[in-house]
Parts: structure tokens; C-alpha cells; sequence
């Protein structure tokens, strides 16, 4: 189990190294001057020149790189053009906010979407069935800032039961969890019940209920379990992609999270900004996929013999 | 005529045992009919104002009602339509361009293989969302930026697929036999791979469309898509923002129509891909 941890780590490593050389590059093509925009449009030259020289922007991009590169490994993303504040210190509380609401939105759409694709099982061919399917399209359809509009027009404009901005509350979370895992809770469902299906039309089922165990037990324990393997799979893809995706629900609601400072950082060109929000984004990304291929390790013992 | 025929009868039996499947497909249907003839089918121009009849709700002369500049939201919506089909169209076919050609290069030529599939993973890293905001930080608000900025993320899709079926079409016994015959990388590449690998092009296409026309409406929505005053769904629905609670049409609308398109392609692809595998034949 070691080596296979081990193996993996080592495999996503340079991943992350390209997901950083590609961020830094990506805003070398940027159109305008970097250090115009840090001191503003109507400053002396002098002041221009001076802040190249402070930002490094007057060395050659390799060189830039080398000075990136060793200053990320020591934790420092440089300043933000717009509040002047370390980036770092921009970027933690909001991915605070986002990782909050993304863990309590894919914990909903699991558990939810286990729910109803195993009812949706159990039910097969019935009227259940069928309404589950169609929900579950409806679902995967619906965009996820309309959905958030309709809910705040009918819960807190109509009712006035819900608050419609901010994160103070448990109140808080109902509408925004909802809405970030309206896709993700579609898409488990569906993908529950075809792995199921899958599953309980394998030899070993047909011999447990065969010998007399309640189907109860044979779908809740044996089958659940082993059609659990592609259901991680797409957990764990889905709260990768929360983590980004996040970013409409946020500006929906004006939840203070990570997305919501990539959108303002990208319409005000905050270029550090930017870029340590994308790094947190993909290594964020990185990680779950290295998580994901830990916990196939555990549910499947023959991958980490491989 | 007979492959007509032919087609139709297809068309019958489908509808006939998948009724969700067909109306996925008559809602596709009515999206494509309304994006290709929108300017003979809108009722008036989407961009003339009318502020005396600003949040108008619906009426005999203007079916959709009006938004808050009085605009005919049904002409708006109808133009809506073209927009969201030219740019998820281009931008599938940019990433269809771009990915096969890597995909397959990758595949056939090993040393190619490591860095541009691992170029691949690391687009993929990131949601298409997020791809699109940082493409679009880079090079600026405009129609066709938007179409470059979800292009991008499609190329990795069509890499990562067409990237497999070479390597297993590289396997067949016909590919061998060109390759001995003597003929060029390029004629083994265009007349043996490729045509091989359209089917699931194809396919792979009208299975992205719906996401693309999603993100292009977020990208809008985010205020980093169309640019206003062009008639787009997701920019409309940014706009209907201050107005909802006055008048809920104009935030309605745009989204119902939205959500229909992408519920049609989505429930035609699930509907179809069951007809078309034997193994889930209907009884």
C-alpha cells in the first residue's frame, strides 16, 4: 500500500509543475505593461521604471521564471495589484469559503444521490423509475445561475424565508448548497443505479439470493458496496470540479469564496491575483484525483497490486 | 428514396419506444430551426428600444413580453439562438480540429506521446469554467474570444479520445499493410486513421454541445462573455438581475429557454446511446 501511495504522489508531481509553468506563461502573453498597471495610468515614468525594476519585469522571462518558481516553493505569491495585500494572505480565507461550501454540497449530492439511484434500482422499469429519470436530466440541464435566481426570487424575495447573500449562518448554506450540487447529485444518481444494475446482474447476487439472503441485504451490503468503485470516481471528479465550478453559485449568492475573487481579479486584471487563485484551483485539482486513486486502493485491493 | 425511407422508419421507431429521446430531439429540432432563421422568424429587431414600454410583460404584440429598454424579448431570444449555436458550434469545432490533430500525433509518433498528452492532463485540470475566465483575462471580452476561450478546453477532449482509437487502429492488420506497402505518415494518418476515428468524432461532438452552450451563457452571465447589447441568453439573464423582482418575465424567459435547449440535447444523446447499444435493447 506504501509503494502504491508512493507511486502515485510521484506520478502527479510533474503535473503540478506544469500546471504552475503554465500559469506563469500563460500571463506572459497578457497584452499591456504589467508595471503601468501595478502603479497606475496616469504615474511618472520614473515610478514605472522603478517598479520593473522592483517586480523583476525588466529580466528576462527565463530569469522571471527562476525567481517565480523559488518564490512559490518559499509560499510567497507576491502582492496583489489592486489591495496590496500578499496574495497568500487574499487567497486563504476565500478558499476557506469555497471548500466549506463545496464539502457540504458534494456530502449532500452523495448522499442523496446514492438515495435515489439505489431507490431508482430497487424500483426498475416502475413509474418511480421513470420520474427519477427524468428529474435526473433535468438535473444535468439546468444551469446552475438560473436555478439560483429562481430559488432567491421564490425563498427570499416571495417568502422572505432565506437570506439571499452572504455565509453568517447555517441559513446561509440551504439555497447555495443546493444550487452548487444540483449537478453533481443528477449526475450520481444516474451513475448509481447504472452501477448497480451492472452489479446485481453479476453470478455472486443471483447465488446469495439463491441461498435465501433478504434482498434488502444483498442490495444495501453486497452490491451497494461493490458498485461503489465508479461512484468514488465521480465524487471525487465532481468536488474537484466544485471547487471551480463554485464560482457562479458564488456570485449568485455573494459567497465570499475563491471564485468570486478569480471573476473581480480577472476583470480588474489583478494578474498575481489571478494566477495564485488558478494554482490553488489546479492543485486543488491534483490533489483530489491523488486522493481518489487512494481510495480505489482501499475498495479495490487488486489496483494497488497492479 | 430508399435511404430515405429508410431513415424515416429509423426515425418513427425511435420515437416510438424512446418518447423522451424524441422530445429531446423535436426541442434540438426547434433550437437549430429557430438559430438558422432567426432573423425571418423574429417577430421585430432585437436591439430597437422602446423605453415607454420598458418590463412590459407579455401581450398579443409582443408574446415574450419586453425588458427593461422595452426590446422584444422573443426576437431577443430567437437571436439568443443563433448566438449560443455559432459559439458552441465553432468552439466544438476548434477543439475538434486542435484535439484530433494532437491526439492523433500523439499516438503515432511515441516521442510525441508524454509531453502532449501531459500538456492534455493539465488543461484538464482545471473546470472548463475556469479555463475559459483565464483565456478570456488574457485576450478581452469579445464574441470570438469567447469561442477561442471554450475551444481551448475542448481540445483535450477530442486529444484524449482520438489519442486511444489511434493507438488501437495503429494495431489493425490494414494499418500494418499500408505501413509496409510504403505509404507516407500522412496517407497513413488521413486515409487510414482518421476516417476510422470519425464515427466517434462525431458522436464525441453532439455529446459536448450542450456543456458548450452552457458555459458560453455562465461566461455571459459572469459579465465576461458577449458583450451587451447583443442578444445573448446568459447576458440577458445578468441584465434581468435588477429587474426580476419587478417584472420575474425577463428573468424567466431567458433561462427557460436555456434550460430547454440543453435538457433536448442531453436527453436526445442519453435516449439515443441506449437505442444504438444492443445491449440495452428495449425488450
Amino acid at each position: 500500500m506504501v509503494r502504491y501511495i508512493a507511486k502515485r504522489f510521484l506520478v502527479s508531481v510533474p503535473t503540478l509543475l506544469l500546471v504552475v509553468t503554465l500559469v506563469f506563461l500563460a500571463f506572459q502573453l497578457i497584452p499591456g505593461d504589467p508595471a503601468r498597471m501595478y502603479v497606475g495610468v496616469d504615474a511618472a515614468q520614473e515610478a514605472v521604471e522603478q517598479v520593473r525594476r522592483d517586480l523583476g519585469l525588466d529580466q528576462p522571462v527565463w530569469t522571471q521564471y527562476v525567481t517565480y518558481m523559488s518564490r512559490l516553493a518559499r509560499g510567497d505569491l507576491g502582492k496583489s495589484i489592486y489591495t496590496r495585500r500578499s496574495v497568500v494572505s487574499e487567497l486563504a480565507p476565500r478558499f476557506r469559503n469555497t471548500l466549506e461550501l463545496s464539502l457540504a454540497a458534494i456530502v449532500f449530492a452523495t448522499l442523496v444521490g446514492v438515495a435515489l439511484g439505489t431507490l431508482a434500482t430497487v424500483k426498475q422499469g416502475t413509474g418511480w423509475d421513470r420520474l427519477l429519470t427524468v428529474l435526473s436530466l433535468f438535473g444535468i440541464s439546468m444551469p446552475v445561475f438560473w436555478l439560483g435566481l429562481l430559488l432567491t426570487y421564490v425563498f427570499s424575495v416571495q417568502w422572505h424565508l432565506l437570506p439571499s447573500a452572504g455565509n453568517e449562518t447555517w441559513r446561509h448554506f440551504l439555497m447555495p448548497t443546493l444550487c452548487l450540487s444540483a449537478f453533481s447529485l443528477a449526475f450520481i444518481t444516474r451513475m448509481t443505479r447504472s452501477a448497480l444494475l451492472e452489479v446485481l446482474a453479476q453470478d455472486y447476487v443471483r447465488t446469495a439470493l439463491a441461498k435465501g439472503v433478504r434482498e434488502a441485504v444483498v442490495v444495501g451490503w453486497h452490491a451497494l458496496r461493490n458498485a461503489m468503485l465508479p461512484v468514488v470516481t465521480v465524487v471525487g471528479l465532481r468536488f474537484g470540479y466544485m471547487l471551480g465550478g463554485a464560482v457562479v453559485t458564488e456570485e449568485v449568492f455573494a459567497w465570499p469564496g475563491l471564485g468570486r475573487l478569480l471573476v473581480t481579479a480577472v476583470g480588474q486584471r489583478d494578474i498575481p491575483l489571478v494566477q495564485g487563485a488558478l494554482l490553488l484551483f489546479g492543485a486543488g485539482f491534483v490533489l483530489v484525483n491523488l486522493l481518489v486513486d487512494l481510495v480505489y486502493g482501499i475498495l479495490d485491493p487488486r489496483i494497488r497490486h497492479r | 428514396m430508399k435511404l430515405l425511407s429508410r431513415l424515416s422508419r429509423a426515425v418513427w421507431a425511435f420515437t416510438r419506444d424512446y418518447k423522451l429521446g424524441a422530445l429531446g430531439g423535436a426541442l434540438v429540432l426547434l433550437f437549430l430551426t429557430v438559430a438558422l432563421l432567426a432573423p425571418q422568424l423574429a417577430p421585430y429587431d432585437p436591439d430597437t428600444i422602446s423605453l415607454r414600454e420598458s418590463l412590459a410583460g407579455p401581450s398579443a404584440r409582443h408574446w415574450l413580453g419586453q425588458d427593461n429598454q422595452g426590446r422584444d424579448l422573443l426576437s431577443r431570444i430567437i437571436f439568443g439562438a443563433r448566438m449560443s449555436l455559432y459559439i458552441s458550434l465553432s468552439a466544438i469545432g476548434i477543439g475538434a480540429v486542435f484535439g484530433v490533430l494532437l491526439g492523433m500525433l500523439a499516438a503515432y509518433y511515441r516521442r510525441l506521446d508524454m509531453p502532449i498528452m501531459r500538456l492534455m492532463d493539465v488543461v484538464l485540470a482545471f473546470p472548463g469554467i475556469i479555463v475559459a475566465l483565464t483565456t478570456i483575462a488574457i485576450l478581452g471580452r469579445s464574441v470570438n474570444n469567447v469561442v477561442i476561450a471554450i475551444g481551448i478546453y475542448h481540445i483535450p477532449q477530442f486529444a484524449r479520445l482520438v489519442h486511444g482509437l489511434t493507438l488501437s487502429i495503429q494495431e489493425t492488420v490494414y494499418v500494418e499493410g499500408a505501413v509496409a506497402s510504403g505509404e507516407s505518415d500522412f496517407s497513413v494518418l488521413t486515409r487510414y486513421i482518421l476516417p476510422n476515428c470519425l464515427a466517434s468524432i462525431v458522436v464525441q461532438t453532439s455529446l459536448l454541445i450542450p456543456g458548450a452552450i452552457m458555459t458560453a451563457a455562465t461566461l455571459s452571465f459572469l459579465g465576461l462573455g458577449v458583450p451587451p447589447p447583443t442578444a445573448e441568453w446568459g447576458s440577458m439573464l445578468q441584465n434581468s438581475l435588477q429587474w426580476a423582482q419587478m417584472a420575474p418575465h425577463v428573468m424567466i424567459i431567458p433561462g427557460l429557454a436555456l434550460m430547454l435547449a440543453v435538457f433536448g440535447f442531453n436527453v436526445l444523446g442519453d435516449e439515443l446511446r441506449d437505442a444504438m447499444d444492443p445491449r440495452l435493447k428495449k425488450r
